[in-house]
Parts: C-alpha cells; sequence; structure tokens
C-alpha cells in the first residue's frame, strides 16, 4: 500500500497494531481539517505489525495521550519533507481530560465541569488511577 | 492548606503524634477546654450520620469552639445543583475548618481543592473514611498497647467497606501484620486493595468464608456491616445481609484478650448479647473517634496557624 510522503507535519509511527484507531480517537484527530492517514497492521521488521499515523498539518500534539495509549510510539516532525526531529515518548505522570472516570459513584460523574484527571501509579503495570475515587483508567 | 483525605496523608510520625495527643486530651482535658474559643467548624453532611457528625460537634465544643453546618443535602444548595467547589468557597468564608461527608468518591478532595481552611473528609462514599480510622487506631492502642504483633480478622463486607480498606492501608506500615479476610465471595476485599497494600507491602493475608474457622488466631475482629446505600440492586443486598451475625456461641473458640471492634452503625451482625462482653470495643471506639477528631483538629488549625 502506498501513501505519500508528508510535507509539513507528523508521523506517529511504530503504534502498537491495533492501537493506531485508539489514538486517532484520543488525539481528536478527526476534528482536524488535514489529510490524515491511519495505516494499520503495517509490516514492520522490529515489531512484526505496527500501525502509523501520519497528519499533513503542523500541529502540536498532546505527547502525554501517546505516552499514555503506546509509550512505545515514536514521533516524528516533518519539515519540507525532511524528517527533523524525533521526540522520545513517555508515560505521562498525569493525564488531564484525556480519558473519562467510569466509575458512577465517582464525583467526576456529578461535579459541574471538574477536570477528570488521572495519575500513573504503577508503570510496570501501565495503571493510571482517577485522583477522585482511585478507580482504574 | 493542609488537609485530611486518606489515612495515608498521614506518615506513622504523624499517627503517633495524634495519638498521643488524643492521650494526653483524655488524661488532661481541662488542658484543651479553650484551645479553640471563638473558632468555627463547619459539618458538611451531605448524607445521613449519626457517630461521625456528633463526634466532630462534640470534639469541637470540647475544644471550646462552635459548631455551623448542616446534616442532609436537602437542607443545602446541593439541593438547588449548587456544586461542591462553590459549596466550599462559600463555607470557607464562614468556618475556620471543615468536615465533610459526601455520597460520591473523591467529593472530600474537590472540596479540599476550593477551600481556604482546612478540609477533614468524614466520608467520600465507599471510598475513604480517615477519621474512622483514626478511632480504630486509638482503640487497637488503648487495647492491645501496640501496633505490631498482630493478626486482625475484617469480617462482612470488605467490597464497599471504606473503613475496612482504610484501616488495612494503615496497619499494612506496622511490623509483623497478618490479615483475615472473612466475607461472601460476591463482597471479597477488591484485589486492587489486595495488590497495591497488602502485597506491595508483604502482609500475609488470607481469605476465607467461615468466621468460626479463623476465630481462634485472631487477635482483633473488626465487624462490619452490609451496607443497603452501596448496592444498586436491592436483592442484591437482602440476600447478603445477613452473611454473618456474631453471637456469643461463635465467640468459644476465640481468644480471651480479643478485641472486637466495629465502626458502626451495628444493624443485626453483632448480637446485643456480646455488649455486656468485656472484649466488645465498638462503644469505646465510638469515643475514642471523638478524642481523635479532637486531636486533628487541633493539629490542622494549629498548621494552618489558626489557633
Amino acid at each position: 500500500m502506498n501513501i505519500d510522503s508528508i510535507q509539513n507535519g507528523v508521523v506517529i509511527d511504530h503504534i502498537t497494531a491495533g492501537l493506531g484507531m485508539h489514538l486517532y480517537e484520543l488525539l481528536d484527530l478527526a476534528s482536524l481539517d488535514a489529510s490524515i492517514a491511519l495505516i494499520k497492521n503495517v509490516n514492520s521488521k522490529k515489531m512484526g505489525k505496527k500501525d502509523i499515523i501520519k497528519i499533513d498539518a503542523d500541529i502540536d500534539l498532546n505527547l502525554d495521550v501517546i505516552g499514555f495509549v503506546d509509550p512505545d510510539a515514536t514521533v516524528n516532525i516533518i519539515k519540507d519533507g525532511v524528517l527533523v526531529e524525533k521526540r522520545s515518548i513517555d508515560m505521562p505522570q498525569t493525564l488531564t481530560n484525556v480519558i473519562k472516570c467510569k466509575n458512577p459513584r465517582c464525583i467526576t460523574s456529578s461535579e459541574q465541569e471538574l477536570d477528570h484527571i488521572f495519575k500513573l501509579t504503577d508503570k510496570e503495570g501501565k495503571v493510571y488511577r482517577c485522583i477522585y475515587c482511585e478507580t482504574k483508567a | 492548606m493542609r488537609s485530611v483525605i486518606d489515612i495515608l496523608d498521614f506518615t506513622v510520625k504523624e499517627l503517633d503524634e495524634l495519638i498521643d495527643t488524643a492521650l494526653d486530651i483524655i488524661d488532661n482535658p481541662k488542658k484543651y477546654a479553650h484551645i479553640c474559643d471563638g473558632k468555627k467548624l463547619a459539618t458538611l453532611f451531605f448524607e445521613p450520620s449519626t457517630r461521625t457528625r456528633l463526634s466532630f460537634e462534640a470534639a469541637m465544643y470540647e475544644l471550646g469552639g462552635n459548631v455551623l453546618g448542616f446534616s442532609e443535602s436537602n437542607s443545602s444548595s446541593a439541593a438547588k445543583g449548587e456544586s461542591i467547589a462553590d459549596t466550599a468557597k462559600t463555607v470557607s468564608c464562614y468556618a475556620d475548618i471543615i468536615a465533610m461527608r459526601h455520597p460520591k468518591e473523591g467529593a472530600a478532595l474537590v472540596a479540599a481543592n476550593n477551600a481556604s481552611v482546612p478540609v477533614i473528609n468524614a466520608g467520600d462514599g465507599g471510598h475513604c473514611h480517615p477519621t474512622q480510622t483514626l478511632a480504630d487506631l486509638l482503640t487497637i492502642r488503648r487495647e492491645k498497647g501496640r501496633f505490631n504483633n498482630l493478626t486482625v480478622g475484617f469480617c462482612g463486607d470488605l467490597k464497599f467497606g471504606r473503613t475496612v480498606h482504610s484501616l488495612i492501608n494503615a496497619l499494612s506500615r506496622y511490623n509483623n501484620i497478618k490479615i483475615v479476610l472473612i466475607s461472601p465471595e460476591e463482597l471479597k476485599l477488591p484485589s486492587y486493595v489486595k495488590k497495591d497494600v497488602l502485597q506491595k507491602n508483604n502482609i500475609p493475608y488470607e481469605q476465607t468464608t467461615d468466621l468460626e474457622a479463623a476465630m481462634p488466631n485472631l487477635d482483633m475482629l473488626y465487624m462490619t456491616r452490609v451496607q443497603r446505600e452501596r448496592f444498586f440492586n436491592e436483592e442484591d443486598y437482602l440476600r447478603l445481609k445477613d452473611s454473618y451475625i456474631l453471637t456469643p456461641d461463635k465467640l468459644k473458640n476465640a481468644k480471651a484478650d480479643l478485641s472486637i471492634l466495629h465502626p458502626l452503625p451495628r444493624v443485626n451482625e453483632i448480637s446485643v448479647a456480646i455488649d455486656s462482653d468485656p472484649r466488645a470495643c465498638y462503644f469505646k471506639q465510638v469515643l475514642n473517634g471523638k478524642y481523635m477528631r479532637m486531636a486533628l483538629i487541633l493539629k490542622l488549625l494549629k498548621e494552618a496557624g489558626t489557633i
């Protein structure tokens, strides 16, 4: 499958196969008025299969979202068709308004305009918990 | 501004200091009788309570302070839809310290993040109830004289029982504690508490459904009520509510120096016949709760520079 190279934008590479769509949704890429390619199950020597997202627009991505979904992904910044920067991704300590707490007993379900905040409580197990009710993300 | 949401907000050293203050209050009540003269505690209770609210109020009165507040959400602007954040900001204008109970988990943290005075979590749904744990700890200290080398049984609703989670958290920081978890299958201790607290701190524990079999090894038995208000489904509550009822015959294999604790209120899970047994400590626990709340109010007001 051939996808055109981008001139100015971002390539999120080495996404664990199957997580591309989730990342696309959490980054709210559907709201961008730009050419975007989500390529699933690309053959990869290193990973076997991987997903890739190419965004042909010079935007600031929320790296915390990428770190939350897949800290093994890589972010490449492209300017004038040339790779100018590789950004390292790490699991963020705190996630604000990226995901919502699903516990119906949590105060976030009723308090007006309360930020949904999760903290990384177990990096090895990739566990985030709501700061209010401690429910797992 | 220091607030107290969870028992783990305190170091072990701070807990020891609070207990020492409470013991000093017990021995020297006159020394503390006017220490909070002119200060006000707001008790914001969005959910019914007898002990916790009255205990806070008695604590503040015995320190010489005054109390204002409400005891149900229908008598506050919450009934009009006011947020907790706005309530906390408003009450900060009237009171020097806030004690708040709310049915939603995390409500006390929202209040603390918005108040300009210290907030004490007096229970936030099934999440935390640190001042009950303070009462439990003072009771253990006074009854056992130690926090180490104890086999502690928790019986009843270990799933939704916030007092159970808080006390297990507190005890996990002491040495040679063994935990016995006695509950029906449906009300077992949540796996995250087992993993994050018991396993993480290498606390040996066992799970059983058999109270009588566990009884002979226990130094302390913490009974709990199956809480109707935590169930979405009345049928589940009715099926589980009578899972464990402590009667005198179930104590026949218990240690002579067993301490029986219960955060109260009880419904029927401890027979009234147990009340006269010297091993019953639950009404002592109530009194200890008042002393610990006095110690806590003093600590927070001192740290805030209010007294």
